[in-house]
């Protein structure tokens, strides 16, 4: 069986289809249906490990949109235990504190990336 | 022959990650592999039986002239390519995508699966490769 | 399917086939791309970097688009799809030293050989 590696770089893009990010949540999925997945999150998608993120809101006349909850997300992801690896560098140039992100994501450097896409079999770039 | 899988998120017109998605299929079924295409988000209207052509104005051109392009029409013509080439062409939807989009109406050939079904067609393969999207 | 390695003098040596299908103006990103495979290069790979769509804008000779140079000196195969070069009239005969231009086919070929491929 095949190591998957989804790396996630475009950020609230399409949050509204899933009430989930599209690409977390199919990885999610396939880990339901067996897979052996991890995720990385770099670019702008490192903001989806950032807690109290809050997209509650929404409404369109008197229809209102339930919307998604990231942070009930990468926590389901953690709980479920898929690896989510966050890049620190991308982090740091956001202004991010450490703080703020949510436990159980292991952050690693730029220069470690490599290491860790030729650690898996497949990858997808979503 | 070897087995290619490909996915694909992008939406009839708005990326020119779409033909060069089907420049790959055509390409791998010319070359004699099997491939299969997983389609994800807006990527299942690719298929999308109710596509119709227009004529343009701003080119003069009537609709004959124009020849409008309907990726419908493309999934079709590799559908019967690959059948012609005696290698096998898988092109499915992801089922919930095609739901949320009322996209229901499928040209004959295209098939409905799940992020398992993307998963499987990914273990029996020598290559996969996911075209992300902006 | 599991990782495919070729042989190369007796060291298993892992494939990759990245596609760059931005241009380094259109996105802030694609030298981060073009450093990626450097380094999977320096852990032993073989790596062909395959521009397409506006990534071949990068290509022309007199672009400016230092993280490519840098790129084009890591012994690693820089490719340019013919029919993007084609579609933004950019001819073979002004493209940098170290850029050639190619048939999509050879993204297939490396797929059919278990190449890992990565798309940006």
């Amino acid at each position: 069986m095949a190591r998957y590696l989804s790396i996630v770089d475009s950020a609230y893009r399409a949050t509204i289809e899933e009430q989930d990010d599209t690409a977390v949540w199919f990885t999610h999925a396939m880990k339901n249906a067996g897979a052996d997945v991890s995720i990385l999150l770099r670019g702008d998608a490192v903001n989806y490990a950032v807690s109290n993120q809050d997209a509650k809101g929404l409404r369109f006349g008197n229809r209102a949109v339930k919307g998604p909850d990231m942070v009930r997300d990468i926590n389901a992801v953690i709980a479920k235990k898929i690896p989510l690896f966050v890049v620190s560098d991308d982090v740091a140039e956001r202004g991010i504190p450490a703080s703020l992100l949510l436990p159980g994501i292991e952050q690693i450097p730029r220069s470690a990336i490599a290491k860790l896409i030729d650690n898996h079999d497949t990858i997808l770039t979503w | 022959m070897a087995t290619i899988t490909i996915g694909i998120l992008d939406p009839p017109y708005e990326s020119a990650n779409t033909p060069t998605a089907f420049r790959l299929v055509e390409a791998a079924i010319r070359m004699g592999h099997n491939v299969n295409v997983f389609c994800y988000e807006g990527a299942t209207a690719l298929g999308y039986a109710g596509q119709k052509q227009h004529p343009n104005a701003v080119h003069g051109a009537s609709l004959e002239e124009e020849d409008h392009p309907n990726p419908k029409d493309w999934v079709k013509a590799l559908l019967a390519f690959a059948a012609e080439k005696n290698v096998k062409l898988v092109w499915c939807n992801c089922g919930l995508c095609v739901d949320e989009r009322g996209v229901e109406s499928q040209v004959e050939g295209v098939c409905r699966g799940s992020p398992g079904d993307a998963w499987k067609y990914s273990e029996g393969s020598d290559g996969v490769l996911l075209i992300g999207t902006e | 399917m599991m990782t495919i390695r070729t042989e190369r003098e007796g060291v298993n040596v892992s494939q990759y086939v990245m596609i760059q299908s931005k241009s380094p103006w259109e996105s802030g990103d694609v030298g981060h791309f073009y450093a990626l495979a450097r380094e999977l290069r320096q852990l032993g790979a073989e790596v062909t970097f395959f521009l397409v769509q506006n990534g071949v804008m990068a290509a022309r000779s007199s672009a400016k688009d230092p993280a490519l140079e840098q790129l084009l000196g890591a012994n690693v195969r820089v490719l340019a799809d013919d029919f993007s070069l084609r579609e933004r009239a950019i001819d073979a005969k002004v493209l940098k030293t170290g850029v050639n231009p190619s048939s999509i086919d050879v993204v297939v070929d490396l797929l059919a050989s278990g190449a890992k491929a990565l798309w940006h």
